[in-house]
């Protein structure tokens, strides 16, 4: 069955053709004007305050640690949900116990207030 | 081997070819269905060669040429390599998703049982989903590249809503595959054949009405568009992300929003709508409940059903350009409590209840 994936790489060799044609073509179409002005940060037309590669809201940061943990959680459920009717009653009760797990943890996340944001 | 892998080539250019060709028609919805709501005309005026006979569709063809003739600038101060790499990393994956929605069922061609779908994947719905978290690359890249202010704030916004309503999307999709036992995108499509009480379509939504909203809201919160647009919204940012991108590679991002579009559209489809599923209609022709029955060759069967899957496509492309021209622009801190507060404890309710539900029902839901 590993003739299965051939049509994915396929795929992506299609959609990289696409892609390559586009780039390709506002290369060879396009003018080529360069000049310092063009080539600045657009900041709305004032002239620019320095690279933008700082500090950003630590919210962020948050953000991506949840979404590693809650989207781990989600990859477990998977494999289980496609055997769920084999597993049967074994199935829910264990996943039951994950899931009310997984639910504590959201409930003190939300209690300590890293869902908000402002 | 060689003729299978021609079949394949040709599946794949034709499932490309069908979401490029509905892609370009949500373009055109994207145009007059707001000038309709808008109560104005809407584009008109292009004309090629001096003839403006055709009125929109001149803008359609137009409008991809301009974007190619115009200059395609680098900003000096940004990461060359990234910068290019961005707007390919955006396309190719949203481009590539299409290859694992079955189009159709199956056509007998020349003795041969094609399976109607380009890549037969059979963990087709985690495929999905990988290149979903792929299309992030795309987004914070583009802003991090760019070394511009509105670019980074636009990135970093794009990528931490993309993640956040990715968790709601996987567990609206641990509904369907509950009640499916699969993660074969076909499979789930023949799956949605069966019949309800000899009359009703067993549809995706039928069954996971719940999952079905949360996916929508998830979907369009993925592909970036009003209400959820935050990662662009060009009254704040310019134009987010992209705003250091002209030429080809704005085109490029413009049209990777499109097939986002387009996927969101096909997968609701597959997913909860029957996909290319035609009410009575099985490998050899319609089989109406009230007894009468009409045979129909394999091309007639698999040309219907193709044409099925393209309209309900077009109806959710078309749906979720409304929404968009429809809603007004969340606030960040609103967009996140959706996500985080609303979605997900309800998507995860919805696994629990559908695996009770399914428990309960037995071998019969």
């Amino acid at each position: 069955m590993k003739f299965q994936y051939v049509p994915v790489l396929i795929a992506f060799g299609l959609g990289g053709l696409v892609a390559a044609v586009f780039v390709a073509a506002g290369m060879f179409l396009g003018p080529r004007r360069p000049s310092p002005v063009k080539e600045a940060a657009f900041e709305c037309g004032n002239p620019p305050s320095g690279p933008a590669w700082g500090r950003f809201s630590v919210k962020f940061y948050l953000t991506a640690i949840l979404f590693i943990v809650f989207d781990v959680e989600v990859v477990f459920m998977y494999p289980w949900a496609v055997l769920f009717r084999p597993l049967g009653v074994f199935g829910l009760v264990e996943m039951s116990v994950f899931v009310l797990v997984l639910t504590v943890g959201l409930v003190y996340v939300w209690r300590k207030g890293a869902l908000e944001w402002d | 081997m060689p003729a299978d892998v021609a079949i394949a080539t040709a599946k794949v250019l034709f499932a490309l070819f069908l979401a490029l060709q509905i892609m370009g028609l949500g373009v055109f919805f994207e145009r007059k269905v707001s000038a309709l709501i808008q109560d104005r005309i809407g584009a008109n005026r292009a004309a090629i060669f001096g003839f403006a006979g055709l009125g929109l569709v001149n803008t359609l063809i137009a409008d991809p040429i301009k974007f190619l003739l115009k200059e395609d600038i680098t900003p000096a101060q940004s990461d060359r390599l990234l910068h290019f790499i961005a707007p390919c990393a955006s396309l190719v994956p949203a481009l590539a998703t299409f290859a694992v929605v079955p189009f159709g069922d199956v056509l007998a061609l020349g003795g041969r049982l094609i399976n109607l779908q380009g890549a037969e994947l059979n963990v087709g719905l985690l495929f999905v989903l990988a290149m979903a978290s792929l299309g992030v690359y795309g987004v914070v890249l583009a802003g991090w590249a760019s070394n511009n202010r509105w670019s980074l704030l636009g990135g970093i916004r794009g990528s931490a809503q993309m993640i956040s309503y990715e968790v709601a999307m996987g567990l609206a999709l641990i509904g369907v595959v509950l009640t499916y036992n699969t993660l074969d995108l076909q499979e789930i499509a023949r799956a949605q054949g069966r019949l309800l009480w000899g009359w009703l379509p067993a549809w995706g939504i039928l069954y996971q009405p719940l999952a079905f909203v949360v996916f929508l809201v998830a979907g369009i919160a993925e592909s970036k568009r009003i209400p959820f647009d935050l990662p662009e919204s060009e009254s704040e940012l310019v134009s987010g992300y992209f705003t250091e991108y002209s030429g080809a590679k704005h085109l490029m991002f413009m049209m990777s929003d499109f097939v986002e579009v387009v996927l969101v559209a096909a997968l609701v489809t597959t997913l909860f709508f029957g996909g290319w599923q035609v009410p009575y209609l099985a490998r050899d022709g319609f089989h109406f409940p009230w007894g009468t029955a009409v045979a129909l060759p394999s091309l007639v069967v698999a040309l219907l059903q193709v044409t099925a899957f393209a309209l309900k496509v077009i109806a959710f492309t078309w749906l979720q350009i409304v929404i968009r021209w429809t809603l007004p622009r969340f606030r960040y801190d609103q967009l996140m409590r959706l996500g985080w507060k609303g979605l997900l404890p309800v998507s995860l309710a919805n696994v629990m209840v559908s695996a009770l539900l399914v428990l309960l029902a037995g071998r019969g839901a």
